[in-house]
């Protein structure tokens, strides 16, 4: 029989403190029962009969003494089955859309475990996204972790609702496809954003929503994603299905992170955020990846703002140091009325040099991708001469140059949010912006290349 | 009967438990039911505490701990090349193998192959005095190594019993040895424990190039057998593969690469990639000298500062037998974050941005275990360690860097704005440093050419002008300098292009050979002092720079080859041509106006 136990020590935040509790099992789910209502929490630490545990929907109407808690001695899990498509869940993957309970048999520990590297297949095949400078510069590859560092009013959602409106699967894989979409401290208007978008692109039911919006718990954030995770692993590794998950606000996720921290009263490392943010972070994006012996994959695209657009910002900074690139979006880009305003500079797409070229997308596509992006930061060394000593002083090359960086932004840059450019179009949208330069400055493509694919 | 604690507190990887007065610090131990491994880091009374170097959710209070009487050892013998192992020396491909996706808890303790047989061959005679290193048998473990039996550190003794050349597995007693009535049975493996370095002879000097092909490194910022070097940089600068250059080009016998707290995709790209790589000197494929230490970002925060410690204990091990070892760590970072994240649990004050004040001591150890050494057994070894490190925010001033960079002798500053311009390998050629210069000038002198090094200042003094010279070009553009300087400019866009780019993937240019670099720098070197001479004639600048033969200069490297070795000779010819021809036609022009 299960023990129950009457009385807390303490509440306080997010967490509640128990003495004389007996052999608790470390990180595992209890059951909070109040008069009015049910909450779980997590066994977070234990220190001899005492136990710290983290409620989901915080503390906030629980009183000391009038509530029963009963330990379950299992971790997390959820129940998974093919239902889950076009459904809609809590941040704690409690069905929200009104059409009934899970029923399965199987229960998985959101948790996860790591990937075996010897079980892992090395991501090869790109997925066109049909915006030219993700798919020339930075290409998307599939079983990819490819975040999208933003700011604050900076059009990111509208990139990622492109990108899953446009992603383009081979066709007869298409009935393999999914969208995992884990909101964590979103505003409702930007989840009816996307719900609205997964609907006008018709994959509302091959989409499942986990949904943290701003005013629900914090700590519930933490689950969230892992929920979210553990989902799209199902689908993937299980089913075979090509799964891919967004994941937003990053930052929001963190922030909740450093609260319980900090309420933890553990040692904060840079800004506050715990020392083991890293850690946590990299337990969720290298979630992502392919398996040797299953046809699915799970790529991600985490979304996150930089507060005060500050790439060194350890949210952003560590999040580039685990997953494969970045996309950048640029407020001065966008304030130029470029859409998307995607920063190639520090833009990067780690797996894309494996996954383009000859037997992917074309032969030119890794010559061509490294000269514009040598050309393009050129143009920022020209530009910032030329506010100094005005453009007419610059020389004839330099003068090209200029011209380059404008037709880049305005011709290959920007693009309508409906617009699809297929690849072979935005390969050859960058010849035409090479052809601009003086050959003998296209010092980064093979001879036999040019003489190929460059038309003066 | 073994000791036996009980757990009382749980806190992510750190554990402790009572009735813990028999155990040592540093012993290993195996943590509740399902005997999850950790280690003993300090004692109190009878309290323990204990960090765990797998999951621990799941871990109930009151659950047993039992001690193993050992501290945290690795089994070194045949089977460790090519393979890959966790921090902890477990093969991931045999967790892969037994049908685990995903890497479970409570595997227990399973090591290098014990059942596998190897064809061995007994060097040692009865009545021989073997000495600790002593070799006493050989396995040819892959196409690249000769893995030599040793006797193991402590041990010595008059050979009694030998066993036939033949196939044995690891644990087979090949040799018997006895010492003033003490007998030994050696088999082919054994066990060190990590923490603690391998003894050697002594310490020998260094005086020998690392060659790794890439030129910015080996002309600019040399490596040496058995020195120690750091990578530094933010994140996309390519760190990673810099160091997955290193591991695939370097003139190192066996390469240990330790993925710590990486992505899982790159220990998987380099599972899929060296087996198919051909080492330029031999012609075996690479993964046949190398082994991977795996710690994905995910995976369990104690075994990452484990890992590296395993990854240098088996380096050593084969620095034993005579070979010139190099170790990757990538990242340095991410097992000092490990440490932060555990002293933290502790409760341990925190020095520098949380960091424990025993880092950099930690660091300094690590690093010390490189060098180049007299063995045991005589023979002449050596490791080299390479550590990456991933600075916060790219600032190179956070604690990690600069503990580091106090310790190490080369210093190889990755720069993000020349990776967001796409300059790779993206090494900053102002901020890095390499110790190793003076130590290896006889070396250049001997293998490379006698004014090898004279290029190196040469080149670098022109690189140093330029730096200079843009703080003016950046305020008032290049067209107000005069022609001596902006000659400079251009042989300094020649040397980045054409010299200091160097592309991994292009197949001429991932690996280029100490000469070709030496001839390389010479072509470069003639177009300099040419056309300087010519600007010193008071020839303009726009006739000096003919766009045709600079282009044809920085593309020089990726098309020479070795099937083409005349091609640095015909550009030195056609810089001569056209310097002498612009040079005859100004004479004649002089000539006719006096």
């Amino acid at each position: 029989m299960k023990v129950k136990y009457l009385k807390l020590d303490k509440a306080e935040g997010p967490l509640i403190v128990m003495n004389e509790v007996e052999g608790a099992v470390y990180d595992e789910i209890v059951e909070i029962q109040m008069p009015s209502e049910r909450r779980m929490g997590k066994v977070v630490q234990i220190d001899r009969d005492k136990v710290i545990i983290q409620v989901f929907q915080g503390t906030s109407g629980i009183s000391l003494n009038d509530v029963s808690v009963s330990f379950t001695g299992k971790p997390m899990e959820i129940p998974l089955s093919p239902e889950i498509l076009g459904r809609v869940f809590s941040g704690i993957a409690v069905p929200i859309d009104g059409a009934g309970e899970i029923y399965s048999s199987k229960y998985y520990n959101i948790n996860g475990r790591p990937m075996n590297p010897v079980a892992r297949l090395y991501p090869r095949n790109y997925i066109q996204t049909g915006i030219s400078s993700i798919d020339g510069l930075i290409t998307l590859i599939r079983g990819q972790k490819l975040p999208i560092f933003s700011g604050d009013g900076l059009p990111h959602n509208q990139v990622a609702a492109q990108i899953v409106r446009q992603a383009r699967i081979s066709d007869e894989e298409a009935g393999k496809f999914a969208v995992v979409f884990a909101a964590m401290g979103i505003k409702h208007d930007e989840a009816d954003y996307f719900r609205k978008v997964f609907e006008e692109a018709g994959v509302m039911d091959r989409v499942v929503m986990f949904m943290n919006l701003a005013d629900d718990p914090v700590v519930e954030r933490i689950i969230t994603p892992r929920c979210a995770l553990t989902a799209a692993e199902y689908l993937a590794f299980e089913c075979d299905m090509h799964v891919l998950v967004i994941m937003t606000d990053i930052t929001s996720y963190c922030e909740a992170l450093r609260e319980i921290s900090s309420a933890r009263e553990e040692v904060p490392s840079r800004k506050g955020y715990p020392g083991y943010l890293y850690s946590d972070l990299a337990s969720l994006y290298e979630r992502a990846g392919m398996l040797k012996d299953s046809k699915g994959s799970i790529t991600q695209i985490p979304i996150l703002t930089m507060p005060n657009d500050d790439i060194t910002h350890p949210v952003p900074d560590l999040t580039g140091y685990i997953t494969e690139g970045q996309i950048v979006l640029n407020r001065s880009l966008y304030q130029m009325g470029i859409y998307p305003p995607i920063n190639v500079l520090p833009s990067l797409s780690r797996l894309m040099k494996d996954g383009i070229g000859k037997e992917y997308t074309r032969e030119d596509h890794p010559d061509v991708a490294n000269q514009v992006f040598s050309a393009y930061s050129r143009v920022q060394e020209i530009r910032a001469l030329a506010q100094v000593i005005g453009e007419d002083e610059l020389s004839e090359t330099d003068k090209k140059y200029m011209e380059f960086g404008r037709q880049f932004e305005e011709r290959f840059a920007k693009q309508d949010f409906e617009e699809d450019r297929d690849i072979f179009k935005t390969l050859d949208l960058m010849w035409e912006l090479l052809a601009i330069l003086p050959e003998q400055e296209l010092t980064r493509i093979d001879p036999s290349l040019v003489k190929k694919y460059l038309r003066k | 009967m073994a000791n036996q604690g009980k757990i009382i507190n749980i806190n992510g990887p750190v554990v402790k438990a009572v009735h813990m007065e028999g155990f040592m610090v540093r012993e290993m131990v195996m943590v509740g039911e399902k005997k999850l491994i950790g280690e003993v880091i300090s004692l109190e009374k009878d309290l323990g505490t204990i960090q765990v170097y797998e999951e621990t959710s799941g871990l109930r209070m009151g659950e047993e701990v039992h001690g193993t009487g050992m501290p945290l050892c690795v089994k070194l013998g045949p089977g460790i090349i090519g393979n890959i192992f966790d921090g902890i020396e477990r093969p991931l491909s045999k967790i892969y193998d037994s049908g685990q996706k995903f890497i479970p808890e409570g595997i227990g303790l399973i090591s290098i192959d014990e059942s596998k047989k190897w064809d061995v061959r007994i060097l040692a005679k009865p009545g021989d005095m073997l000495d600790s290193g002593d070799v006493f048998a050989v396995v040819q473990e892959t196409s690249m190594v000769d893995h030599k039996i040793m006797v193991p550190p402590g041990i010595k003794g008059r050979v009694t019993e030998v066993a036939e050349s033949g196939s044995y597995n690891i644990r087979q007693t090949l040799v018997a040895l006895e010492n003033q009535g003490k007998k030994y049975e050696l088999a082919m493996y054994q066990e060190w424990p990590v923490r603690k370095p391998r003894p050697v002879a002594r310490r020998m000097p260094i005086e020998k190039l690392l060659v790794t092909g890439q030129r910015v490194i080996d002309t600019f910022f040399p490596l040496a057998k058995g020195g120690t070097a750091a990578i530094p940089g933010g994140f996309g600068t390519g760190k990673t593969i810099t160091q997955h250059q290193l591991a695939k080009w370097s003139d190192a016998d066996i390469i240990v690469y330790i993925g710590c707290g990486e992505r899982g995709n790159e220990m998987t790209e380099v599972l899929e990639d060296f087996p198919k790589l051909k080492d330029p000197r031999t012609g075996k494929p690479l993964m046949d000298r190398t082994v991977l230490i795996a710690n994905t970002s995910n995976m369990p925060v104690a075994a990452r500062e484990a890992s590296i410690y395993t990854g240098i204990t088996i380096a050593e091990y084969f620095r034993d037998m005579g070979y010139n070892v190099a170790i990757m760590a990538d990242s340095t970072s991410r097992w000092a974050e490990a440490l932060r994240e555990i002293a933290g649990r502790l409760e341990e004050m925190p020095a520098e941005e949380g960091y424990p004040a025993y880092l950099a001591s930690r660091l300094a150890a690590f690093y010390e275990r490189a060098g180049y050494v007299k063995n045991l057994n005589g023979t002449e070894g050596s490791i080299t360690v390479i550590g990456a490190v991933s600075p916060a925010g790219g600032d190179f001033s956070e604690p990690v860097t600069q503990a580091t960079k106090r310790i190490v002798g080369a210093f190889l500053a990755l720069d993000r704005e020349l990776a967001y311009a796409r300059h790779f390998p993206s090494i900053n050629w102002l901020s890095s440093y390499s110790g190793y210069v003076p130590m290896l000038g006889g070396w250049f002198k001997e293998n490379v050419a006698p004014d090898m090094m004279a290029l190196r200042v040469k080149m670098l003094r022109i690189l140093q002008e330029e730096n200079k010279l843009m703080d003016i070009v950046k305020l008032v553009g290049e067209d107000v300098l005069p022609d001596d300087q902006r000659v400079i400019l251009e042989i300094s866009r020649i040397i980045k292009m054409g010299y200091l780019q160097q592309n991994a993937y292009h197949p001429q240019d991932s690996y280029v050979p100490l000469s070709r670099q030496y001839r390389m720098l010479k072509v470069i070197e003639r177009l300099y002092d040419r056309a300087y001479s010519c600007v010193k004639n008071g020839i303009p600048l726009s006739k000096i720079k003919d766009e045709k033969l600079f282009s044809d200069i920085i593309m020089m490297k990726y098309n020479a080859s070795d099937e083409k070795p005349g091609l640095f000779q015909e550009l030195e010819e056609r810089i001569d041509r056209y310097y002498d021809g612009l040079e005859s036609v100004y004479k004649e022009g002089a000539a006719n106006e006096s």
